[in-house]
């Protein structure tokens, strides 16, 4: 029920409206990496998928942020059912990206954020190592390029109040880790990948 | 058996409403019905992308009636809600193609979160006074100052005229098509919504009116680097034709059938050059649409065009020459 409401929100809110440029709305598991710029990319990039896809995408969140009670805790929880990851490393026997990998294990599909914060610019950040170690663990598992416009504007960092603005979010093409790729240069390719979906200025 | 206390209230609202407003919803409707009608024949004789965009049109249309006919009957208050989502829709797609930065993000706020609800608030008190000058006076100097605090130099001028803009355009002269309500018009009152309904018909049916002309008779093309569908042949024939039916409307209006006449024309060239600038304005925004909130026909402010030019004139002529 929540989750309903929270669609209904977004659309109202940001239009979220989707655009499938290079794969398809299909159920199959999937890791969808975006840009990030604000609180509102994983409400956009969430009801743009179809009800049937959203049932099984959960987003991955920062636990200091959004693990704790209130308000965040019912969005996070109950209504987008989120994937809760610490960002600071607590414990070095455990592994920061063992609830990604139980979450995949399930079965579930991933909304995951590869820049790590809010980026205020339009330039995307280096991505950070945790789509690699998927892709590298999880071979099966489609990685889809998606790049959200607009919703950075909607809800800037620091603000309190979003404006409506209609957020296109947009879809490319699945990729997969080449058998000879390293790090460095799949998460450059990642990168460029979502990069090249953005809208010609 | 008044079972419901809703039924007491639907009962009293119809009882309210003037005999006028139902033959007017009564030829509205039947008229619709007819183009419907025509609509499905087309669209089974000869189907392609004009008669889709027609039946779209229609169905819009038969939308737009019930939403009117439900505010009509609630009152004053559901149409300036309406109005003001409207705005609210209208905005949202304006702004969505200006480009703006992060030391604009007061400035919008101000224009959604007190800007609309104060410009439908002051009509619903009747204040015609700061309604007419607070955002072309208030708003013009409030959202500048607002903005230049932040300390974002860089496009500062463009930036502040797009917000300003959009302002105008979509709260302000759109808000004058309620503010119809405001008008004191002898031996007229409590009968102002038909007023509203005269001008939202007398723009629609210009609109639709010149797009037929123009596919059937459209020859010259007016201004091909604005719009590659706005012909002379259209807008003579469909604007002549919508001020033709506007002037046959006369009976719901506190004019005579000759000024009913002249201030269709006046609708219908208003309306135009609304479109005309809306249009201009989007392709130096690199669109073809301003939004895609309905099917076929692109968003709010796309249908909203030719009403936010026509609706602040109608207004200040009938205010000068009837109140």
């Amino acid at each position: 029920m929540i989750d309903r409401l929270l669609v209904a929100i977004g659309k109202a809110l940001i239009g979220a409206s989707p655009r499938w440029i290079g794969s398809h709305p299909v159920p199959s598991q999937r890791v969808y990496f975006a840009n990030h710029g604000s609180h509102l990319d994983t409400l956009a990039l969430w009801s743009a998928l179809p009800p049937p896809l959203r049932r099984r995408t959960r987003p991955v969140a920062a636990r200091d942020y959004w693990g704790r009670g209130g308000l965040r805790g019912l969005i996070a929880g109950p209504g987008l059912n989120v994937v809760l990851i610490d960002r600071r490393r607590q414990d070095q026997d455990t592994d920061p990206l063992q609830p990604l990998y139980d979450a995949i294990e399930a079965g579930d599909s991933l909304i995951l954020f590869p820049e790590g914060t809010r980026n205020l610019e339009r330039e995307l950040l280096p991505f950070k190592s945790g789509l690699y170690h998927l892709a590298y663990r999880y071979p099966e598992v489609e990685l889809v390029a998606v790049h959200l416009d607009n919703a950075r504007r909607s809800l800037p960092k620091g603000s309190l109040l979003p404006v409506p603005l209609i957020c296109t979010v947009r879809f490319g093409p699945a990729l997969r880790l080449e058998p000879s790729e390293d790090k460095a240069a799949f998460l450059t390719r990642a990168r460029e990948a979502v990069q090249a979906l953005a809208p010609q200025a | 058996m008044d079972a419901l206390p809703f039924n007491g209230f639907l009962r009293a609202a119809i009882a309210q409403a003037p005999p006028r407003f139902w033959w007017m919803i009564g030829g509205v409707m039947a008229l619709l019905l007819v183009a419907s009608a025509i609509g499905w024949v087309l669209g089974r004789r000869r189907p392609g992308t004009v008669v889709d965009n027609l039946n779209a049109r229609i169905n819009a249309w038969w939308v737009m009636v019930a939403v009117l006919l439900v505010c009509f009957l609630i009152g004053k208050v559901a149409t300036l809600v309406l109005y003001a989502l409207l705005s609210c829709f209208a905005l949202r797609e304006f702004f969505t193609l200006t480009p703006t930065r992060r030391g604009d993000h007061l400035a919008l706020c101000l224009c959604f979160y007190v800007a609309v609800p104060l410009q439908y608030w002051l009509i619903g008190i009747g204040w015609y006074g700061l309604f007419v000058i607070c955002i072309p006076v208030y708003g013009f100097l409030l959202l500048p100052a607002v903005t230049a605090l932040q300390g974002e130099t860089e496009n500062f001028l463009e930036r502040n005229t797009k917000v300003q803009w959009g302002l105008m355009l979509c709260v302000y002269c759109l808000s004058h098509a309620p503010a119809l309500m405001l008008l004191h018009i002898p031996d007229y009152e409590g009968q102002n919504l038909l007023l509203l309904f005269y001008l939202l018909l007398v723009v629609q049916l210009s609109d639709v009116l010149q797009y037929v002309f123009g596919k059937l008779f459209g020859k010259r093309l007016l201004a091909p680097k604005v719009s590659p569908s706005k012909t002379v042949e259209g807008l003579v024939g469909g604007g002549l034709s919508a001020a033709a039916i506007g002037a046959a409307l006369w009976w719901v209006t506190p004019f005579t059938p000759l000024q009913s006449a002249l201030l269709s024309l006046l609708i219908v060239l208003c309306g135009f050059l609304g479109g005309l600038a809306l249009s201009a304005t989007k392709r130096s925004l690199g669109a073809k649409d301003w939004g895609t909130m309905i099917e076929g026909l692109g968003g709010a402010l796309d249908r909203l065009d030719s009403v936010v030019f026509a609706a602040p004139v109608f207004f200040h002529v009938v205010r000068y020459a009837f109140q």
